[in-house]
């Protein structure tokens, strides 16, 4: 029987997202779909499946990331969805641990790739709220809402990408001493 | 200059890819290799294949059965590099145990 859970996570919130999505496997329900704040289960044997999510370097049909994907399907590892360039992946437990990154150097990547998408976005809304409320503001007339709606996304945007970055920072600061 | 030091996933990548192998034989055979201390996760295994290819450390061989299924192994140059880091860590470990090896005791 299908399962669908309608849940929001931020992007810097992924591992986050995906401790829930493990909790689900461990309930004995296995993610087969992702799409917009919205996820797709199949009841699996409790614990059958770990998942693990991943944002790409390029988009899903790119021939960079399909290698990559087959790559994985080799050591046992499935992809059960994808919401844009975040990929979704699950193994079964019996086929032993499942991790994507087993060193601090490829972990550091991963974090620098997400946040390379959260700023660009942040920095956006910021410059359009600035000038759509500067605009309001200057002539009485235009779009203050959507503006201040722009400003708030932005502002947090940037507090998540803070967030990645001090998590980037302990890492590289581990990086140092341990490989 | 020498080369500095491998990581310890490189170097047990290298120390697989005596003989050609895919991408999940090297996790198995780092698994065995280090007594099943160091797990390879795929992400950073692939990673660090494509890394090892551009600097021809390492070559893929072209499989005609299943041409998805890469296999790899190791080049001159990359057998350079691995004997040149034995060298390297044999002198750590001589250090270590000059300097400790009384304490130890």
């Amino acid at each position: 029987m299908r399962k669908i859970v309608k849940k929001w996570f931020w992007v810097w919130e992924f591992d986050k997202e995906e401790q829930w999505l493990n909790e689900m496997a461990a309930k004995g329900l296995a993610l087969v779909g992702v799409g917009f704040c919205r996820y797709e289960f199949e009841e699996c044997v409790p614990g059958e499946y770990q998942v693990r999510l991943e944002l790409l370097e390029n988009q899903l049909q790119h021939a960079e990331s399909q290698q990559y994907i087959r790559f994985l399907e080799e050591t046992g590892v499935e992809q059960v969805g994808n919401y844009f360039r975040w990929v979704y992946f699950r193994k079964k437990t019996a086929d032993g641990p499942f991790d994507l990154y087993s060193d601090l150097e490829s972990r550091i990547k991963h974090l620098k790739r997400i946040i390379a998408l959260v700023l660009p976005i942040s920095g956006a809304n910021l410059c359009i709220g600035f000038s759509n409320v500067g605009n309001a503001v200057r002539t009485g007339i235009g779009l203050a809402n959507v503006g201040y709606l722009n400003l708030a996304l932005g502002l947090l945007g940037c507090f998540g990408a803070w967030k990645l970055s001090k998590k980037r920072k302990r890492l590289e600061a581990e990086a140092q001493i341990f490989e | 200059m020498p080369n500095p030091a491998l990581t310890e996933a490189v170097y047990y990548i290298l120390l697989s890819l005596q003989e050609p192998l895919h991408g999940y034989g090297i996790i198995q055979n780092v698994d065995k290799l280090s007594g099943g201390r160091v797990r390879l996760a795929a992400g950073t295994l692939y990673g660090a294949l494509n890394t090892l290819l551009d600097k021809g450390w390492i070559r893929a061989l072209e499989n005609e059965a299943d041409s998805r299924k890469k296999e790899y192994r190791i080049t001159e140059a990359g057998l350079d590099v691995l004997k040149a880091e034995v060298r390297r860590l044999r002198e750590l470990l001589e250090n270590g145990m000059r300097i400790l090896g009384e304490e130890e005791r």
